[in-house]
């Protein structure tokens, strides 16, 4: 536990020379022991990653390591040569990255990919090479491992890839575990899952851990001390514990606040406004100064000395910024009485029995051999001025769902009433009239927006369509943007100017300009950082409460939905499992999937000790869902009779609606 | 594979059709070719009987096709020999030749594009590629005389045309060749580089491979997938485009067959040389499907 496995001294990074040079990574130290993991935690583009790579020497060609030292156990790794330095690739050193779909070589089995690096780092085992990986994947909790090994990376589930680059790392036996936000791209029932593999896997090897994240929750969960990386340089480092009861720089004090919580849905959250200073300069002061509460003349004028040593420190020139009430937190509290809300609120949106189904077709004649579920029966209820969370994994039909909804894709089955007129039935021009109503927000705002055209004509082209003249065009989007919270002259720029955040707003703009009663929004926020995040959920709050706007939120960001949403629908493999309001189904879910997601999500809190309920396997595949409740393969309360019969849909005493046997 | 089978019937159908209405349409005359300007009326008009040409057009394009039916290409106006047996004559030197151009190119294209694309920005990649320009850039009825003039005439190297002796193959090689490994060349390097950015690349290293099995084992089977598709398409093109080749060289195969039987109005064989083309074409593309299929497990498993 003594000698540190990895220790990293001053370590800056800089890419591009001249005028272009960046230095993303700046002066950074810290120490890593045995059977410790140590959590690297900042938003994008901090450094986090840079650092990561620095260690392993695998930074892109134009990047260079330009000081400080890496010690792995003896070893000063930037002293080795590239020969020697491969071998610690993969051998003491191993690394999982975020996207495992992509991560895997497509066309290559898993069982070769992992027989690769055995080959090269295991001498014992050299000559029992399949055999070895076996005993991986075994190791790592993929079924059937046998079989598995002649599998391709796309035959394989998300979470299973995730395993096999867990595998992969292993195979060279590593004293260091570089893990760059290995669950990011996984869903939380799965993510419980890998960290749980994880934490088992270094109580057995006693390997060293360097967990690369954004996420508060995963770093309770799973970290024994944290790293706080800001602009390229460490922030503060301290001991999990300390840090969740007394984040000491006013940065991580910050990224606390902005987090979206039950507890804050009265109140704006408190983002944090302005962006991470560029880092192509020399910075003469604090490089947090221009975002916090607290800067005095001295933060611009001085480079803040690193207080404590280098477990457990911050780099402030203040020893208590921010812990007294120096500066009185704005708690401009939302309208009480959009709080209270009219409890016989209006039904604006009424689906029932909604069904899209996706045929499978085969053969000469392309015959319909059968259906991909998508949305199987949905029911969902929405007043005016509300929002409804529609929450489930990935594939379990939400977004499908939406766009069903809003007749993007013409649904099987089933009625869409929005303000007692039935949109399934609309078409041509009726149906283009009654969507200026509707409007959606997507998650990736770059994406969604084409890139050569002005934010001005982005945002007039729905008038346009409704046929408002020019004069009054130009008046509604000056308008429009003051109330997003973007600068006047912002009409003629494009959308690559601007930051993510930025972005998100000219997308909510582009919706807000018809003076829709119903946004959907879809993963609105899980592009952006959490600073960022809280900009735009303060902003969409905002304009509830003045337009009285209905949402249809559509996420699997449950800590979003606890501080936005008034009702939750939770979905599972195109059904809806359960429907309630957001106390209801967050504080005490019935339904036994709802109670695994919600068992699942990560705590930012070290000291919660609730009990993960971990779901076995993945979700199934809609073209082929299971006999009775599709939830039982999974549940680990099935009985026979879930077995036989899917659960009709019952009105619970308290209201909400719920499909299940044993409740 | 039905349905893959049922339109490769139909492009032919719609090959011949096209081709046969074509080439009727062109002015000039067989028989004229057959007997010369001074020939007297009679004895064209009994010629004409003779080959059938005095017909409508639609009855022989029906009589065409039912005979086709039973896979008789019928006879050359000129010779009289079977269309079949010319064409069995000439196309093992075409296909001759377009494997070694073919062969060529890959082996000139693919450690040129890894190449440039390794060393990315360099004089050595700006070199490669300025050269795969020039080969695109030079016209096959330029560079061919060149290089007779050069190896044949001056140096002495290499047989001047024909087919007959040893060594004859190497010139129209590599002026068909030329081309297709400087296209090659370029679709390489760009999709290697493509590939070298992805994740899984990332991950190869940081398993601690070296460089050399990186680019070979892993981003070169990747880079291949696009690169086998336009191989495909561009051995088609070398097997019907290899006229102006194999006219320069004197290259005794289907190119200068098609030349010659278009010259003399040889409607039949025409047919013939343009037919064979096409069903060399959809033979090679199935093929090539069939090989993508092999590469990409992401096709062939479900």
């Amino acid at each position: 536990m003594d000698k540190p496995v990895l220790q990293i001294n001053n370590l800056t990074t800089s890419i591009g020379r001249g005028g272009d040079r960046v230095v993303p990574v700046s002066n950074v130290s810290f120490q890593i022991r045995q059977d410790e993991t140590m959590a690297l935690l900042g938003e994008s583009g901090c450094g986090k990653s840079m650092t990561a790579l620095s260690i392993m020497r695998l930074l892109p060609p134009s990047a260079e390591i330009t000081d400080g030292d890496i010690m792995l156990e003896q070893s000063h790794l930037l002293d080795l040569s590239e020969r020697a330095m491969r071998a610690e690739r993969g051998g003491r050193v191993g690394m999982i990255f975020q996207e495992p779909m992509t991560s895997l070589n497509p066309v290559m089995t898993v069982g070769r990919q992992i027989g690769e690096a055995v080959k090269l780092h295991d001498a014992d085992n050299r000559k029992r090479v399949m055999e070895r990986v076996e005993e991986l994947l075994d190791d790592v909790g993929i079924p059937d491992p046998a079989r598995r090994m002649h599998e391709y990376p796309h035959q394989l589930s998300g979470g299973m890839k995730q395993r096999i680059m867990i595998a992969m790392a292993l195979a060279g036996r590593p004293r260091l575990l570089i893990a760059d936000e290995p669950t990011t791209a996984l869903d939380v029932t799965i993510q419980a899952q890998v960290l749980q593999l994880m934490k088992q896997l270094q109580q057995q090897t006693g390997m060293a851990i360097l967990l690369i994240t954004h996420d508060l929750g995963v770093v309770a969960e799973v970290a024994d001390r944290v790293g706080i990386m800001y602009a390229g340089e460490i922030v503060e480092t301290a001991d999990v514990a300390d840090f969740f009861s007394q984040p000491r720089h006013p940065y991580s004090q910050r990224l606390f606040e902005a987090l979206p919580t039950p507890q804050k849905r009265n109140r704006p959250l408190q983002a944090i406004e302005g962006q991470v200073p560029p880092l192509n300069a020399e910075f003469g002061g604090c490089r947090f100064v221009d975002r916090c509460p607290y800067a005095q003349t001295l933060c611009r004028e001085q480079i803040p000395q690193w207080r404590g040593d280098q477990n457990s420190g911050y780099r402030c020139h203040f020893e208590d910024a921010g812990s007294s009430d120096a500066v009185a937190t704005e708690e401009f509290e939302l309208a009480e009485e959009s709080i209270q809300g009219d409890t016989r609120a209006q039904a604006l949106l009424d689906v029932t029995d909604l069904k899209v189904w996706f045929p499978i077709r085969k053969g000469v004649f392309h015959r319909t051999v059968g259906h991909v579920r998508a949305v199987d029966g949905v029911d969902l209820n929405l007043s005016t001025g509300k929002t409804l969370a529609l929450v489930g994994e990935s594939g379990c039909g939400k977004t499908t769902a939406g766009k069903g909804i809003l007749q993007l894709i013409r649904p099987t089955a089933g009625s869409v009433m929005f303000n007692g007129e039935e949109l399934t039935q609309l078409k041509g021009r009726a149906l283009r009239k009654r969507r200026a109503d509707i409007q959606l927000i997507f998650q990736d705002p770059a994406s969604s927006m084409n890139p050569r055209m002005t934010v001005e004509e982005i945002i007039a082209e729905g008038l346009v369509v409704q046929g408002v003249g020019r004069e009054q065009r130009q008046l509604r989007i000056a308008e429009i943007l003051d109330q997003v919270g973007l600068p006047g002259d912002a009409v003629g720029r494009y959308p690559h100017e601007f930051s993510g955040g930025q972005r998100q707003r000219i997308a909510i703009a582009r919706a807000l300009i018809l003076e829709p009663q119903l946004i959907i929004c879809d993963e609105p926020t899980s592009a952006l950082d959490v600073s960022v995040q809280a900009q735009i959920l303060n902003l969409l709050k905002e304009l509830q409460q003045q337009r009285q706007i209905s949402y249809l939120f559509i996420t699997h960001n449950l800590a979003v939905v606890s501080y936005l949403a008034d009702d939750v629908a939770v979905m599972y493999l195109g059904r809806i499992v359960e429907q309630g309001s957001v106390e209801q189904i967050l504080d005490e879910p019935l339904h036994p999937y709802t109670q695994a997601l919600l068992s699942a999500v990560p705590v930012p809190d070290p000291d919660s000790k609730r009990e993960v309920i971990r779901l076995q396997g993945d979700m199934p595949s809609p073209a082929n869902p299971p006999s009775g409740c599709y939830f039982h393969p999974r549940c680990p309360q099935a009985m026979d009779e879930c077995r036989r019969s899917y659960p009709a849909g019952r009105e619970m005493d308290d209201g909400r609606r719920l499909s299940c046997h044993l409740v | 594979m039905i349905s893959r089978l049922l339109s490769a019937l139909i492009t032919l159908l719609g090959v011949i059709t096209l081709v046969f209405f074509l080439i009727h349409f062109i002015p000039g005359d067989p028989v004229e070719y057959i007997l010369g300007d001074s020939a007297r009326p009679a004895d064209r008009n009994a010629l004409r009987l003779q080959l059938g040409l005095d017909q409508p057009l639609l009855q022989q394009y029906s009589s065409y096709l039912i005979n086709l039916l039973s896979l008789d290409l019928g006879r050359s106006l000129h010779s009289n020999q079977s269309v079949t047996a010319l064409l069995a004559e000439r196309f093992p030197a075409t296909l001759e030749l377009a494997l070694a151009a073919f062969l060529i190119a890959v082996t000139i294209a693919v450690p040129l594009g890894v190449m440039a694309a390794r060393r990315r920005g360099t004089a050595w990649d700006s070199s490669a590629m300025t050269m795969s320009l020039l080969g695109v850039s030079i016209p096959n009825f330029w560079l061919g005389p060149m290089l007779i003039l050069l190896f044949s005439l001056w140096l002495g190297w290499t047989p001047v045309s024909g087919r007959e002796q040893a060594g004859s193959l190497i010139l129209p090689a590599i002026t068909l060749g030329a081309s297709l490994s400087a296209v090659l060349a370029r679709m390489v390097r760009s999709t290697l580089l493509e590939v070298l950015n992805e994740d899984y690349i990332r991950t190869a290293r940081a398993k601690g491979l070296k460089e050399s099995s990186v680019i070979w084992r892993h981003a070169l089977m990747n880079a291949m997938l696009p690169v086998v598709t336009l191989l495909g398409l561009q051995l088609g093109a070398l097997l019907a485009g290899a006229v102006i080749t194999e006219t320069v060289f004197s290259w005794p195969g289907i190119g200068s067959l098609l030349i010659e039987s278009i010259q003399k109005r040889d409607y039949p064989l025409v047919q013939g040389c343009v037919l064979l083309v096409a069903v060399s074409y959809l033979l090679i593309n199935t093929t090539t499907d069939l090989l993508y299929q092999l590469l990409d497990p992401r096709i062939r498993t479900p």
